[in-house]
């Protein structure tokens, strides 16, 4: 099972993993704030996830680890 | 027993960058430094920086970096590689601003020269840090904050196609485009300059990767959707593909002769 670690805190809620994410299983949590002040992305259905690390590539802030 | 699949690069420092909220100038210096990990050449690597968004580049990048004065890191770069050409590895990393604009006799020479660096090209179409204004390679009627009412081109001329203009002369090794505007074109913009730094490191020459990129802030758009203007308006006027590689016979002189 794959499983993904956003470094939250970095997150500045532009929302370019949640396009790039084929499950559509990513979203921006809208019910928290992190220090920046964003929406962080977070991942709702973690055993969906396949692991095939596009959202990872489209981050421009390197804050997605993936493992499987 | 879990691997991992995919995480931040060694030669990435693990800071944040200062970056807008959607700008793929943090994807670009992800793929150089994957480049510079995959190869192993992170002890001998030196970056140099430019003017521009990407100025700070240096505090980013776990090898040694310079800071150039405006435009002229293909000079600087030209300086450090022959101090020590056999042991350096050396990349620029510039914007539009700064490559295209006041930078370009130095670009220019230096691909004449066939210089043996790597130059990373990141280009948006537009001043990022200085407030929005018109670079040179602005597209024609784009509104900026100095063209209010779209680039007249009988005013302002047209943009500046570096690649293209590069391919005309016989310096340069290996001239690409890329875009980073959706997973399919980032997958091929990390072996574009990942091919950039192997060039350099077999002594190849000249190598430029202009990279189509985006700038959500100055555009006036949201993240997505200035990845999808990349797509319908930049792309269209300035086309992906390799311009240039000598060793793989690919030469636009020569191809209209044959």
């Amino acid at each position: 099972m794959a499983k993904l670690t956003f470094k939250t805190d970095e997150c500045k809620g532009c929302g370019l993993c949640v396009d790039a994410c084929p499950k559509g299983i990513l979203q921006l949590a809208k019910d928290k704030i992190n220090k920046k002040g964003h929406h962080p992305a977070e991942c709702t259905d973690e055993a969906a996830c396949v692991a095939c690390t596009s959202c990872a590539t489209m981050c421009p802030d390197c804050i997605i680890r993936i493992e499987k | 027993m879990n691997m991992v699949v995919f995480d931040r690069p060694h030669a990435l420092i693990d800071v944040p960058f200062h970056y807008c909220p959607g700008c793929t100038h943090g994807i670009v210096h992800r793929l150089v430094a994957e480049a510079i990990d995959e190869l192993g050449i992170e002890g001998k690597t030196v970056g140099i920086a430019p003017v521009g968004c990407s100025v700070m580049a240096y505090d980013y990048f776990n090898c040694d970096m310079i800071e150039a004065a405006h435009g002229r890191a293909p000079a600087v770069a030209t300086g450090v590689k022959r101090s020590d050409p056999e042991n350096l590895i050396v990349f620029t990393y510039q914007g539009d601003g700064d490559l295209a604009s006041i930078g370009t006799a130095e670009t220019v020479h230096a691909a004449a020269r066939n210089e043996n660096i790597t130059i990373i090209f990141i280009n948006n179409a537009i001043y990022g840090m200085t407030g929005g204004q018109m670079a040179p390679t602005s597209l024609p009627g784009q509104v900026t904050q100095t063209s209010p009412y779209g680039r007249d081109v009988n005013l302002c001329g047209y943009p500046v196609k570096v690649c293209e203009m590069l391919s005309m002369l016989d310096g340069p090794e290996y001239l690409e485009r890329v875009a980073v505007n959706s997973v399919k074109h980032v997958k091929a913009a990390k072996k574009a300059i990942r091919k950039a730094f192997q060039n350099q490191v077999e002594g190849k020459g000249f190598s430029l990767v202009e990279v189509i990129s985006s700038c959500p802030t100055n555009w006036g758009m949201t993240p997505a959707k200035a990845l999808e203007w990349v797509e319908e308006k930049m792309i269209p006027y300035y086309p992906l593909g390799v311009y240039k590689d000598r060793s793989a016979g690919i030469i636009p002189g020569a191809k209209e002769e044959a």
